[in-house]
């Protein structure tokens, strides 16, 4: 049978979490036995992903909540970022590299484009009560073996 | 995010240390341009020896950093970048605003 696991955390999408959920993600994953650069790239994803809902998903003062939860099936990662926030207008424009809706913000509107070039796969689902990306990442067999 | 700088030759040195995301960027912005309107230099230099951690906020953080300097016709150079950090410049293609320096 394969080697299955799960975590889920919910915490304010506030910026100061942003350092807690590469951490908490990056700590959960240590059981696959990745590599330092397999786990820094899931780090960066996990960052991107986070900043986009602490930066975009809620344009008011009033925070809401960021759901993070982690899956592991034998070597596969996959790691969701929800948001209950407005949304993403246009999915395609919002992938695109260099494209950000804050320009003067000086943001380099590279987010999505590190996600997809860091991890093998990113799914985004998107409407007017939210945002769901879904990313996934194979970890690559080490000489070490995997617990569990 | 502590960051650190001392002037030598002309040269601005600027030392990065901790992690460069969305939450630590308002004051590494705030920070840098401070330093920077001191017009005792001719060029700049960031040492990311120390930076533990960057994502695509960082970049902004950077260009914008440079689009401020290139008004003055002051190059800025990077040098020491981890593997991590250096695969997110080449993938932004961040070197050829800023190349590296060994």
């Amino acid at each position: 049978m394969k080697y299955s696991n799960f975590m889920e955390v919910t915490f304010k999408a506030l910026s100061v979490n942003e350092g807690f959920a590469r951490v908490c993600v990056a700590s959960f994953c240590v059981q696959l036995n990745p590599s330092v650069d397999e786990i820094t790239d899931i780090k960066t994803a996990v960052s991107e992903a986070v900043t986009n809902c602490v930066v975009h998903a809620y344009p008011t003062s009033v925070k809401g909540d960021v759901i993070l939860r982690c899956e592991l099936e034998g070597d596969l990662v996959t790691i969701t970022v929800t948001d209950k926030g407005v949304g993403i207008k246009d999915i395609e424009k919002a992938r695109e590299p260099f494209y950000t809706s804050k320009p003067s913000a000086e943001r380099s509107g590279m987010g999505f484009t590190v996600m997809e070039s860091f991890m093998d796969d990113v799914q985004v689902l998107s409407n007017s009560f939210g945002t769901c990306v879904k990313m996934t990442k194979r970890i690559q067999a080490n000489e070490n073996e995997k617990v569990g | 995010m502590q960051v650190k700088s001392r002037v030598a030759g002309g040269v601005l040195y600027v030392l990065l240390c901790g992690e460069l995301d969305e939450h630590s960027a308002t004051y590494t912005r705030i920070t840098l341009d401070e330093i920077f309107d001191k017009p005792n230099f001719k060029k700049i230099i960031f040492d990311l020896s120390e930076l533990s951690f960057m994502d695509s906020t960082g970049i902004g953080v950077l260009i914008g950093r440079y689009k401020r300097m290139k008004d003055k016709d002051i190059p800025i150079f990077i040098t020491n970048p981890s593997t991590h950090a250096e695969k997110i410049f080449k993938m932004t293609g961040l070197y050829d605003i800023m190349p590296k320096i060994v």
